[in-house]
């Protein structure tokens, strides 16, 4: 068993006061000694950006927290998704989450001390027919109706302006033009450092093997030794159901795997990030000029050896729609190909908020595979509600009592 | 798609006798190389070599020809100048060629892709002009191109091979700048008993250096502090020798510094691993048949650990003796344990080139200022500021710096970026792991996979 | 220069970067232009630094060139033929350049 990360703390992490025990200080850390034990407020199950986030946002209200992660932050879905930061297209229910995370988005680099490759561009979502149009202008009038206003309709003219290079059959498109895309990898490791940083002990290559409740509050095994704290939250991703059932509770995360495609460096044609209407696509061009292709097409997930495959008969017809939708990708050569593990919700919204059978614990995991951007902002309100006891949030969508029929 | 016993890929020498093995088991046998005619690089352009060209290559290089002609009569479907780009867990195995992607199914695969040579690393390794020692030998097989101005830089059997092959051609080489510290022979002096079971080879090793001696080529041996100058192009040789600091003006360096197995298609299938300390290089881990830690793929050849082509052909019948078993044919256990018996005296003088050859220090850790992803141009001090950040490994340092992400999709930076990550959490490159690799395995054209299953099967040659 | 130690190979002919280069039939790309002393194949995407052949068996992509129109061709994997049009391949190249020439070279 190789040792569990870097065993420094990242520069700018709390420096343990003289005489103070080693436990206080913030940082990636070793697994404590075999046998031992370890106290906190918190317990935070999961290192993507959603445990990171919610860790740096407890810590920031003084909570003392241990982030407990199985493999390294990041590993998988928060550190190789497609990277879009989108308010575009979002369910109805996630939505004040999402314009919320979206202003946390555009001033991240005050928030974790590092720009995560943020750029602000818009999303949009091309119509590739008069009747996909209609769809896309009935989304617009429904959300105006509800009182939302970042999503527009862009005509015919409206989209080559934003897309020159886009196929001659779009006819228009639905956009949003305050979002953006990061660097997924780039932006979890900044949250984890600035969790590290203001004082979170972060474990990696820790798995939490057993959750309890004792006396003592909520005992967490891991392999090597015991955590326990008064409250829990389970940012577990496609894990997060498995540990949801050790408290009782029934959420029916999907592992899955979406795939995504990278070229080789083209000549600079594409500034916004572009979705498909009838078909699934995510489409960007890095500043770098590679091309970033996804959308949903899944791979095969194997959440229990920590692998995922991909599967080209899939990936052909990703390649085909976006060179139909960008014939200049016709020239592209493509470098790789990957997926990460995700977990999903037969409703395609995650499980947010307290658990309904254990107080003290909370959910925040089964993101759907459109989790990213919500990170900085669901992580402030899991803050509020751990550390507070309230949030002005609307979460009871995504309550996990919504599977109990289902149970 | 097409079905088969078994897919080799790889047609240099493992990948050659595999086949053979195989049909001759009566298998059905699909070959896929990259090259356009049989031998790898080893025995590259054979085939094609004249009389003259053979001389000057050498005995073992003439060997090649008989092994491809064998290979040529076996009746294996061979289709040469296939880029295999991805194999499922399944064993599907897909491959481009001739401009559209094909895919093969396989009951066994037998990997023959053989090593690349370990980077070197260091100030003025990206100049034009700078090449690997493998690429003159490379030239000088496939098409008789020798360079006089050529610098050999580094340590390792290979390089005095082409300076030896250069000297045969009557085109010595400028100069070799040897970097084995002083003190190896010493260390590998303890190994020489052991090795003389394989005296062949050891006595071809010093003939190749007397050659090189007695053609005049100065050598300067237990050199330090190597670099290339140049601004746009290499100019000179610079280190730190047995009389101070010399420099040789050059326009021509080649680098070597040993080889390591070419990782991509065991890493693909999330094969086992281990760090092999005597190789410095990570092998997968195989058994007695040469199966990886996934039933029915086999490595043959220096993929496997680096064993040289003698060896390579004996791995490759027993790959083949594997396959064959698992497919419920006899396999003649006389033959086999001959097979293994000659294996183990061949290897008998790896212990002696693994200690004296082994890459230096300066290789594993190059100066911060120095690029060590030669793609995305990244340096070994963005490599090591990564990793006291806390990147635990190189699947992080690629995500956080694109280290490994180019088009070489890691091939040339991967070794390196293991150990200073290693280096710099007081690890080993066992600990920290190899990059995750994913398909395609190489650069594929967006409109090839667009049109994946649609293009029409072409014919084995 | 290099030299060549045997006249295999039947004489052929290419361009690069429009000036002609004699090779031998069985010279891959990289081979014939370094045999005419050619060592600069492309400009690197990343910072624009000169680049040649390094490896010369399809690992580094480092000698990347546009061959007949289609960039990131591996120089050293493709064969010479008479009468093939090879440019160096200038930064992250178009597969379709546009006529007026506006090919972007990207930092």
């Amino acid at each position: 068993m190789s040792a569990p990360g870097d065993p420094r703390p990242a520069p700018g992490a709390k420096a343990a006061a003289p005489g103070a025990p080693a436990a206080a200080a913030g940082g990636r850390l070793p697994a404590p000694p075999a046998g031992g034990g370890m106290g906190a407020d918190l317990i935070v199950i999961g290192g993507g950006i959603h445990g990171n986030s919610a860790a740096l946002h407890c810590a920031l209200k003084g909570m003392d927290v241990v982030l407990l992660e199985k493999d390294t932050a990041g590993r998988h879905a928060s550190g190789v998704n497609a990277g879009g930061v989108r308010q575009l297209g979002r369910d109805v229910a996630e939505i004040p989450l999402s314009v919320r995370s979206m202003e946390m988005w555009h001033r991240i680099a005050d928030i974790v001390d590092d720009d995560c490759g943020f750029q602000a561009a818009p999303q949009i979502k091309v119509a590739e027919s008069e009747d996909e149009l209609s769809t896309l202008a009935a989304r617009a009038q429904r959300l105006r109706d509800l009182g939302y206003d970042h999503e527009v309709i862009l005509s015919r003219d409206e989209v080559r302006a934003h897309l020159p290079a886009v196929a001659p059959h779009i006819v228009g498109g639905l956009a949003s033009l305050g979002d953006g895309f990061a660097l997924p990898y780039q932006t979890t490791f900044a949250f984890a450092r600035k969790a590290a940083a203001e004082g979170v002990r972060i474990f990696e290559e820790t798995a939490a093997r057993r959750v309890t409740r004792g006396a003592d509050g909520f005992r967490v095994e891991t392999d090597r030794s015991v955590f326990t704290a008064p409250k829990l939250l389970n940012c577990a991703g496609a894990w997060g159901g498995e540990i949801a059932a050790q408290l009782g509770e029934h959420a029916p995360v999907e592992a899955i795997a979406p795939m995504m495609l990278v070229t080789a460096r083209m000549p600079h044609f594409c500034d916004a990030v572009v979705g498909a209407t009838g078909r699934p696509l995510s489409f960007k061009q890095m500043p770098n000029g590679t091309v970033v292709i996804g959308g949903g097409r899944r791979g095969r997930a194997v959440p229990a050896e920590n692998l995922s495959h991909l599967d080209f008969a899939q990936l052909k017809h990703t390649a085909a729609t976006a060179r139909e939708i960008f014939p200049i990708m016709a020239g592209a050569r493509l470098v790789r190909g990957w997926a990460g593990i995700e977990g999903r919700m037969p409703d395609d919204i995650p499980v947010l908020g307290p658990s309904s059978t254990q107080e003290g614990a909370f959910h925040a995991f089964g993101f759907s595979a459109h989790g990213f951007q919500l990170g900085p902002g669901v992580g402030s309100v899991m803050a509020e509600i751990i550390a507070d006891g309230h949030t002005n949030a609307p979460l009871a969508p995504f309550s996990i009592t919504r599977f109990r029929a289902a149970a | 798609m097409s079905a088969y016993d078994v897919v080799v890929i790889g047609a240099g020498p493992a990948g050659m006798a595999a086949a053979v093995e195989a049909r001759g088991a009566g298998l059905s046998v699909l070959v896929l190389d990259e090259a356009g005619a049989p031998g790898g690089q080893i025995w590259r352009g054979v085939e094609a070599a004249g009389p003259s060209r053979r001389g000057v290559l050498g005995g073992d290089f003439a060997k090649g020809a008989d092994l491809a002609a064998a290979f040529r009569a076996s009746g294996a479907d061979y289709r040469p100048r296939a880029t295999v780009w991805n194999i499922s867990p399944e064993k599907v195995v897909d491959y481009s060629a001739g401009g559209g992607s094909r895919q093969a199914a396989a009951g066994a695969v037998i990997v023959a892709t053989g090593a690349v040579e370990r980077p070197v690393p260091m100030a003025g390794w990206l100049l034009p002009g700078v090449t690997t020692a493998g690429a003159s030998q490379i030239l000088l097989k496939t098409s008789g191109i020798v360079e006089p101005d050529t610098v050999f830089v580094g340590s390792g059997p290979l390089l005095w091979l082409v300076a030896s092959q250069m000297v045969a051609a009557g085109v010595p080489p400028k100069a070799i700048v040897e970097t084995v510290p002083h003190g190896r022979l010493m260390a590998a002096a303890k190994h020489l008993p052991g090795a003389l079971k394989n005296a062949a080879a050891l006595a071809k090793g010093v003939r190749m250096m007397w050659a090189v001696k007695a053609a005049g080529v100065p050598v300067h041996t237990g050199v330090t502090d190597v670099a290339i100058a140049g601004a746009t192009h290499a100019e000179a040789v610079t280190f730190k020798g047995a009389d101070g600091a010399m420099r040789i003006e050059t326009r021509h360096v080649a680098l070597h510094m040993g080889v390591v197995p070419n990782p991509q298609i065991t890493r693909l299938l999330v094969c086992d691993h281990v760090f092999d300390t005597a190789q410095r290089a990570f092998v997968p881990v195989l058994d007695a048949d040469r199966m990886t830690s996934r039933a029915g793929v086999y490595v043959a050849g220096d993929g496997g650990g680096i064993l040289g082509a003698a060896a390579a052909v004996l791995t490759g019948r027993l790959a083949a003796m594997g396959a064959a078993e698992a497919a419920g044919r006899p396999v003649d256990e006389g033959a086999r344990g001959a097979v293994r018996a000659a294996l183990a005296k061949d290897a008998a003088v790896r212990p002696l080139l693994e200690t004296l050859y082994a890459p230096a220090e300066a290789a594993l850790a190059p100066a911060d200022d120095v690029v060590v992803c030669r793609c995305e141009e990244v340096t070994a001090g963005a490599i090591r500021h990564a990793a006291r950040l806390g990147a635990a490994g190189p699947n992080q340092v690629k995500s956080y710096l694109r280290a490994g992400m180019g088009p070489c999709q890691g091939r040339v930076c991967g070794m390196v970026v293991a150990e200073l990550i290693a280096a710099a959490r007081g690890v080993t490159p066992g600990d920290v792991g190899y990059y995750r690799i994913r398909p395609p395995l190489k650069p594929l054209p967006l409109s090839e996979l667009a049109e994946l299953g649609e293009a029409e099967p072409v014919a084995a040659q | 220069m290099p030299t060549r130690i045997d006249a295999a190979g039947e004489p052929i002919a290419f361009t690069f970067d429009g000036v002609r280069v004699e090779a031998r039939a069985g010279d891959s790309l990289a081979a014939a232009l370094l045999a005419a002393g050619i060592d600069t194949t492309r400009r690197s995407a990343v910072s624009g630094m000169a680049r040649g052949p390094y490896c010369m068996m399809g690992t580094c992509f480092e000698c990347l060139v546009v061959v007949d129109g289609v960039p990131n061709r591996q120089a050293c994997m493709v064969e010479a033929a008479d009468g093939l049009v090879v440019t160096t391949q200038d930064g992250a190249v178009d597969a379709f350049a546009h006529e007026d020439g506006g090919r972007e070279m990207l930092a």
